[in-house]
């Protein structure tokens, strides 16, 4: 990319408002939730009340006949389709069959002419359960005697996104197991000049994406449709099409706008359910969740991790071992992907010789857990970048430093048979330091922090577009990138605006209908931009270079003879746009040009990960130490993106995402008691306000052109979340010198570490 | 809907229009809207009245339409987020400040959080930003933390301001 590192921008590098903007404030984007069609009749779930029971008997007859009902699904009408799904393993029944793994699991579906109808209905199923005695920790799945979840044998999904095996499906509770290893971790530990060792606790948290999960289903002799609120429905066409044994072609997915995602919405969720509900219906149906029913479909892993860093007698790091339980509730779903990618980033991004990390993920009869924002590197850099701040002081050096000294440079190998590193994190450090004025007298009882991940991006690259070029000069792009947010309509049409040379305004977007727009694999682990962006511009190249050879035809010259310019060619006097070697070529003034691009594991995207994600977070706080509460002063992050197609964007997704992970740190938690969520609300379950928001944030780029994306762009927009309970805890140390080892970090946990330490 | 339910007829202002509608006596402000009326701008997300995204105006004074009964908006004036543009689609300062400071990203939030910021401004055109935090604490966004929503009502309140001038 060194040869574009010169250019001028005309549209991207640049902030120009977002193309969903006016849509977005007068509330005329349409989201699954606002979407009606002709005969549609609505589903309500009934969920299990038990964590762990045996389905006895189901009787639907009485909700039947209720007014206004039109069928009810329960595991007694599956016959004629496979019920089970996952894309990593088929673990996971559309709806309970023979037994419940989770107290919430769906059990029966009522559909009626309209929701209220289908919820008066759901106290007239009668289910008889034989209550089982549930697991509900990692400990207590790994006993000798626990009992089993899934008695099973599974398929495992050929999409998994990795290429180890899955342990899911042998008999035992595990879901996944996975480990990493290089040099002697024994020989350094033993060596070491310094050693520190702890227990720490990430826990379950819930993405709050505010638009609840959705579909509307209308599966007929034609196949399936499904409007869905989902990320990947290119995932979830997979799913589909083996759930209902039907060719690609006949299922479609189409998914408009999403009300947030953070990856709660990656891969398939309620789909299965609400097509299985239209298959019994016979006419559309829609199944709009409840946030309620949200936070009994899908939560993070919480992460039980054991640790171990090492220092020599020069303050370079020589060792890290960690043991890791994950707890991935009562189904996979993405968990083994997410077992796999926490081993990797529990390394941090630093070059350590010696490192062992051993990970398993465990069943248990609690909400299934998967991807969330970052998937599976906040929960390992909670300890990790706490052992980074507890060895500094340790060994008595400034914990800032110490980072610098040993965070991974650009162009270092220091992961095994991955990309060496393309970020430049003591950069990024020392801006975030400066943000926060790091080195700048402290109030009393205020702390900072800075700290840093790098995650091995999780983008795998399979991805394809179509960029038609009209006879008008416009032009459309077909994209199965889904926009939730993050800005995909805005980033992609600035991109064929460059190549192309025609006004942004020009670009249209099309996204996320399987049945038109070209496979993208997801839209997730932050790879839009570095993955579909360089489709995108790979595509609008391949447009030019067949109007190049139209232009040719055109003006009756070799195609030598043609020179592209800024939106069209020239050949000595003559210059036509595209508009008129379109327009020229068809002798008509319509028709179209579509220019196309397949991103596969090969050349620059052949080393994976296709980039390395990485980025710093700055804090201050203040603790109060009578109550223990703590006040954010203030907030910094650094991407680490390579170069910002749209500043204000990349921008946008650094302070969402440290926001995010500002509420773990301080507060956000999914609470259980015995086998039932107690803060399943969102009444209970405490997110981040207006008032939690520092007074001082400072949003800073690093834009290095050192990705392997368009211009040199890198992915953003999980990494500012990953190091901010640790950030939060080293904070906290600092400025009242207690060390807590779990998030959140509670009022009353704070409270009680004083309480302690003052003993 | 085919339900034999007991209806009622309401009568209320909409976006500056005269409207009746039928609906059952349990209907929220936020179903009327929504089902009966097809204004889907109005966002239904906790359904507990704490995040705001549901946020219209009753008299100028934002409720939590998703707890509200329909009812209780007889003979008074409803401003939904379909009724903030002028009629020939100029945007109210409020979402042009919105547009240009980025405030919102998956804008599932945006539609209550506008009508907030109006109320606000209506009733206090030059708030301070604790002022802004205070009065806004109630309404959730997940994807922007907050910062640029809270520069976008700054803006608007005084671009309102030199306008007055």
């Amino acid at each position: 990319m060194s040869g574009e590192k010169k250019r001028e921008f005309h549209v991207v590098n640049h902030s120009v408002p977002r193309r969903d903007g006016r849509a977005k404030v007068t509330g005329k984007a349409p989201y699954v939730s606002d979407l009606k069609l002709a005969g549609m009749a609505y589903a309500k779930v009934l969920r299990s009340p038990y964590a762990h029971a045996r389905i006895v008997s189901i009787d639907a007859s009485r909700a039947a006949s209720r007014p206004g009902v039109v069928a009810v699904l329960t595991q007694n009408d599956l016959q004629g389709i496979n019920p089970y799904y996952g894309h990593a393993v088929k673990d996971h029944p559309l709806i309970a069959i023979e037994k419940v793994r989770y107290a919430g699991e769906p059990v029966a579906a009522v559909i009626a002419e309209s929701e209220r109808a289908a919820f008066e209905a759901l106290e007239f199923i009668d289910v008889r359960y034989e209550e089982l005695k549930p697991v509900l920790t990692p400990k207590e799945a790994l006993e000798k005697e626990a009992p089993l979840l899934h008695e099973r044998k599974f398929e495992a999904g050929a999409l998994r996104g990795f290429e180890g095996e899955v342990t899911a499906g042998k008999g035992t509770n595990i879901c996944q197991q996975h480990h990493i290893q290089w040099g002697d971790v024994e020989e350094a530990f033993k060596k070491a000049a310094a050693v520190v060792e702890g227990e720490y606790y990430f826990p379950m948290t819930y993405a709050y994406a505010m638009e609840a999960y959705v579909a509307i289903a209308d599966v007929n002799d034609n196949g399936i449709t499904i409007y869905s609120s989902a990320q990947h429905p290119f995932m979830v066409r997979h799913d589909l099409k083996s759930v209902f044994n039907l060719p690609v072609s006949r299922v479609r997915l189409i998914v408009p706008f999403v009300g947030g995602g953070y990856g709660s919405k990656s891969y398939t969720k309620i789909e299965p359910l609400v097509a299985a509900c239209s298959w019994k219906a016979k006419r559309p149906v829609k199944l709009q969740l409840t946030v309620e029913e949200a936070m009994l479909t899908t939560r993070s892993d919480d992460a039980y991790t054991w640790m171990r860093t090492a220092v020599d007698s020069k303050g370079k790091i020589i060792a890290r071992q960690a043991k890791i339980y994950m707890n991935t509730g009562a189904y996979a779903e993405n968990s083994p992907l997410v077992v796999e990618k926490s081993t990797n980033r529990c390394v941090g991004p630093y070059a350590i010789p010696n490192v062992l990390i051993e990970n398993c993920s465990l069943y248990t009869n609690t909400v299934p857990a998967s991807s969330y924002r970052g998937f599976g590197c906040a929960q390992v850099t909670l300890p990790g970048e706490s052992q980074i701040d507890e060895l500094a002081a340790k060994i008595g050096k400034d914990p800032y430093e110490f980072r610098m000294q040993n965070v991974a440079k650009p162009g270092e190998e220091f992961f095994p048979k991955m990309r060496p590193f393309d970020g430049t994190l003591k950069e990024d450090l020392e801006i975030a330091a400066k943000a926060i004025g790091w080195k700048e007298p402290l109030a009393k009882g205020h702390g900072r922090s800075v700290a840093c991940s790098g995650s091995d991006a999780g983008a795998y690259p399979l991805t394809s577009t179509a960029v038609r070029v009209h006879a008008d000069g416009s032009v459309t792009i077909m994209t199965g990138s889904t926009e939730l947010g993050q800005g995909s309509h805005t980033v992609l049409p600035q991109i064929a605006a460059e190549e192309l040379g025609v006004p942004f305004d020009e670009v249209n977007v099309v996204s996320s209908d399987t049945a038109i727009t070209p496979y993208d694999r997801s839209t997730g682990a932050s790879r839009t931009t570095t993955l579909m962006g360089s489709a995108v511009l790979e595509a609008s190249r391949e447009a030019i270079q067949q109007m190049v050879v139209m232009a040719a035809d055109v003006l009756k010259v070799k195609i030598e003879e043609i020179e592209v310019i800024r939106g069209g060619v020239r050949c000595g006097e003559a210059q036509l746009n595209w508009s008129e070697v379109i327009s020229k070529f068809y002798a008509l003034p319509d028709g179209e040009v579509i220019g196309r691009s397949y991103i596969r594991k090969s050349g620059k995207f052949s080393q994976l990960p296709v980039f390395w994600e990485a980025a710093c977070t700055g804090v201050e706080v203040s603790v109060d130490e009578e109550t223990g509460k703590i006040k954010m002063e203030k907030l910094a992050t650094v991407g680490d993106v390579g170069l910002a197609i749209n500043p204000a964007l990349a921008e946008g997704q650094d302070i969402g995402a440290a926001t995010m992970g500002m509420g773990i740190g301080l507060f956000e938690e999914l609470v259980y008691e015995g086998p039932q969520l107690v803060n399943g609300s969102i009444l209970d379950y405490r997110l981040p306000r207006f008032s939690d928001m520092p007074k001082e944030v400072e949003l800073h780029l690093v834009q290095n052109q050192d990705g392997v994306g368009p211009y040199g762009a890198k992915g953003g927009g999980e990494a500012s979340l990953n190091s901010m309970a640790a950030n939060i805890a080293n904070a906290v140390d600092r400025a009242v010198g207690v060390r807590i080892r779990s998030a959140p970090l509670t009022p009353e946990k704070v409270w009680r570490a004083l309480k302690d330490r003052k003993q | 809907m085919t339900d034999s339910k007991q209806t009622l007829q309401l009568n209320f202002q909409l976006n500056g229009k005269a409207l009746e509608v039928e609906c059952e006596a349990q209907e929220t402000l936020a179903e009327v809207l929504r089902d009966r009326l097809n204004l889907t701008g109005t966002k239904i997300s906790c359904e507990v009245q704490v995040c705001g995204a549901c946020t219209v105006l009753v008299d100028g004074l934002p409720v939590s339409s998703c707890t509200f009964l329909a009812y209780e908006a007889r003979d008074k004036n409803v401003l939904t987020i379909e009724g903030l543009a002028r009629p020939d689609g100029t945007l109210h300062p409020i979402q042009q400040a919105f547009i240009d400071e980025f405030a919102f990203q998956c804008g599932f939030c945006t539609p209550g959080m506008i009508l907030a910021a109006k109320s606000l401004l209506d009733e206090n055109p030059k708030p301070t930003e604790d002022d802004i935090v205070h009065y806004m604490d109630g309404n959730i966004c997940r994807c922007t933390g907050y910062v640029p929503i809270v520069r976008a009502i700054q803006k608007a309140a005084s671009g309102m301001a030199k306008k007055e001038k």
